[in-house]
């Protein structure tokens, strides 16, 4: 199994710890990985602000450094939302279609790919879980309170396997946090006011940690735990997974 | 932009001077998402009723000439009167008519989203027609002299005080008086007065069968009722997507709409209007008003599924943190958001960016419209059409070249954290507006593919 791993631009500039926790996480699981070096970022940032048709580039590279791969992992399940369903080639349609489906947000290909059961590792905190919108409702990696459905977790499932872990529970379990790509600048009032709510919900049940699968939304929620002076810290769950304290 | 020329983002940033506003506001609203949950999670077929909904108006807007045409035979041969209206100024028009031939000045009116469209009443004012509104929160935001901010709730953004002071101001109730009950008392009894004297009432249509030609009208307050038994002519203006095929579909519809609006099973009232009473008229006007524009925008033609619960406003985390007004339409929210720029693409630029395409919009609508996907689809319209700023166009071109570029990339990244790093004054201070009310990231004193050519690529 070739796996490339995929590491979203910010993650790459400004939370390499995430990346290098995903990194030794499956390398430890037995699985052959390879970072692309000449990648740099999913397009989302323009896409989502309306100009999708500025990503041509953007693709092309994605196209040029994941081809030949079995599986393309990200920890990240916006960027990986992002290129399933905008990765787009006009000269190889089919071939984008195909490398589009090879992406993997990292938890669902830890439980769906490698259906892992068991984890080798500890994280003694109290720690809260943040449901990322485009990983949550867009991936489905959780079952989502708007719908009738039976529950299930694939985050969830893994941080269960984690030994000594306290995972608290909140008030609204998957409301956004307010980030939403350039929306935190354009919108700033209302996206900053949704990440204090967000923050508070965890604070209010204890938590010493807050995790989620996009650093995007956990960037966020730092930016307002550090402004209020508070202890609390933002974590990858991929440093959670493959933390042995 | 709208007329104030403020956009959402602006309109938002004042309602959020408040916050303990904006937390009464979301909470009041998250608590009638959470009925609505209750609501729905006691059903146990809930997702098929949703998916059996959906395709019974994919059938609707696939045929809707025909049930148009069929429904316009039946309702005439019940004895009412259709009128066909091709966009708001023709429906006020209409309605001003059949007014003026009965010399007609006093009009009740339960609600209608669609005279709000329309701006019916400010247009029967200027026409000297005075104009009631007998749902209680319509009445409440007509006294304040305000447009609803929300579709189901017109009044939710306005705490029991305020509407005990609108209620002293212009119905006489003691000053400081905010019982609720004894609000709502008081308004009865100024509604009564006004169901006795209306000549005229003018109702909203909920769904409109095409096989029977009748209309259905869903009230908690009974209001529409009281104003059409007792008017001389009662009006009911729809949009032309209102029609469901068959009376059995209510079967479906009336199960969900309430269930998704306010968590109750069904409203109080779901009256069936048929035929005039002996001696009165019946009249429904079909109202087209940008609707067969939006019926041909195939990737938005699923926007007229909705049949007005409300649900994605309550559900959505932006719309309860900045309040109705902000969207300056008449409906407001995440639907709102999609079928706004149809209207006026210019002057509702701004309301498919109000949002962080979060989704759970798309996931409580009864009718599993794919809100945040269009909210999404008209950016990317909007953008090509040239209705966002030279500056932000500007940027996004800069920002896709240096991406594009494995080499400028990783320039444009080092530079990026050096900033953070040696200079944050540039970047923390009032001109970045992340910095406002949140710290930047650290910058860390390598990135990731740093990390891995030192760790990785030279052991290889």
């Amino acid at each position: 199994m070739r796996v490339g791993l995929f590491i979203p631009c910010y993650v790459d500039q400004f939370f390499p710890n995430a990346a290098i926790a995903t990194l030794e996480l499956l390398e430890k699981l037995g699985v052959a990985v390879q970072f692309p070096i000449n990648q740099t970022c999913c397009g989302q940032p323009m896409a989502n602000s309306g100009y999708e048709h500025l990503t041509g580039g953007c693709n092309e590279l994605f196209m040029k450094n994941f081809d030949g791969f079995d599986y393309i992992v990200a920890p990240s399940g916006s960027c990986v939302l992002h290129v399933r369903e905008h990765l787009r080639s006009d000269e190889a349609p089919v071939k984008a279609r195909d490398i589009a489906h090879k992406v993997f947000e990292l938890t669902s290909f830890l439980t769906d790919i490698l259906k892992v059961e068991s984890l080798d590792s500890r994280f003694p905190y109290r720690v809260g879980m943040h449901q990322s919108c485009h990983g949550q409702r867009g991936l489905h990696l959780s079952q989502m309170t708007e719908l009738v459905a039976p529950q299930f977790s694939k985050p969830g499932k893994l941080l269960g396997m984690v030994k000594d872990i306290d995972l608290i529970p909140l008030s609204r379990k998957d409301e956004c946090c307010g980030f939403g790509g350039t929306f935190c600048v354009t919108e700033e009032a209302v996206s900053a006011k949704m990440g204090q709510d967000r923050v508070e919900d965890h604070l209010e049940h204890g938590a010493e940690y807050i995790t989620g699968v996009d650093m995007s939304c956990l960037m966020h929620m730092e930016g307002i735990l550090k402004r209020r002076d508070s202890k609390v810290k933002v974590i990858h769950i991929a440093e959670i997974l493959n933390a042995q304290l | 932009m709208n007329v104030t020329g403020k956009d959402h983002a602006q309109l938002a940033g004042a309602f959020n001077k408040d916050t303990q506003r904006v937390n009464w506001h979301d909470e009041t609203l998250w608590w009638i998402r959470a009925k609505r949950d209750k609501a729905v999670h006691g059903l146990p077929e809930w997702e098929a009723l949703r998916e059996t909904a959906s395709k019974i108006k994919h059938n609707v807007l696939a045929n809707l000439d025909t049930y148009l045409q069929q429904f316009e035979v039946n309702a005439m041969g019940n004895g009412v009167t259709v009128h066909w209206a091709a966009d708001a100024a023709e429906h006020n028009r209409i309605v001003h008519q059949l007014l003026t031939k009965k010399r007609i000045t006093r009009m009740v009116k339960s609600k209608s989203m669609l005279t709000e469209e329309c701006g019916l009443n400010e247009y029967l004012a200027e026409h000297g027609i005075e104009v009631i509104d007998s749902d209680l929160g319509e009445r409440i935001v007509q006294l304040a002299k305000e447009p609803p901010s929300h579709i189901v709730l017109p009044c939710i953004h306005k705490k029991k005080e305020e509407i005990g002071d609108l209620f002293h101001e212009h119905l006489g109730t003691p000053a400081g008086n905010a019982d609720p009950q004894f609000l709502t008392n008081t308004a009865r009894h100024h509604l009564r007065e006004v169901f006795l004297t209306r000549k005229a009432a003018l109702t909203g249509v909920n769904f409109a069968v095409a096989e029977t030609g009748e209309i259905v009208v869903c009230t908690n307050e009974g209001n529409a009722d009281m104003g059409a038994h007792l008017a001389d002519i009662h009006i009911a203006s729809m949009g032309i997507e209102k029609l469901i095929p068959q009376r059995k579909h209510l079967g479906v519809f009336l199960r969900i709409l309430t269930r998704s609006a306010t968590g109750q099973p069904i409203t109080t009232y779901s009256s069936h209007f048929k035929s005039p009473q002996p001696g009165k008229e019946m009249h429904i006007i079909l109202v087209d008003n940008g609707r067969s524009t939006q019926l041909g925008r195939e990737e938005f033609r699923n926007s007229l599924k909705c049949i007005r619960c409300g649900a994605c406003m309550n559900t959505c985390p932006v719309y309860r943190r900045s309040g109705g007004h902000s969207y300056h339409n008449a409906i407001a929210g995440p639907i709102g958001s999609i079928l706004a720029p149809n209207l006026n693409m210019e002057r509702y630029a701004d309301l498919p960016f109000a949002s962080t395409l979060c989704g759970s919009c798309s996931n409580v609508c009864p009718v599993k419209i794919d809100i945040h996907d269009q909210l999404y689809k008209w950016r990317q319209v909007l953008v090509k059409a040239g209705y966002t700023p030279k500056t932000k166009t500007a940027a996004m071109k800069i920002m896709s070249t240096t991406l594009a570029s494995p080499t400028a990339y990783r320039l444009a990244g080092k530079a990026g954290r050096m900033v953070i790093k040696y200079a944050p004054f540039a970047v923390n201070n009032a001109l970045n507006p992340w910095y406002k009310q949140r710290d930047m990231p650290e910058a860390p004193k390598q990135s990731f593919r740093e990390w891995y050519n030192d760790n990785r690529k030279k052991k290889n």
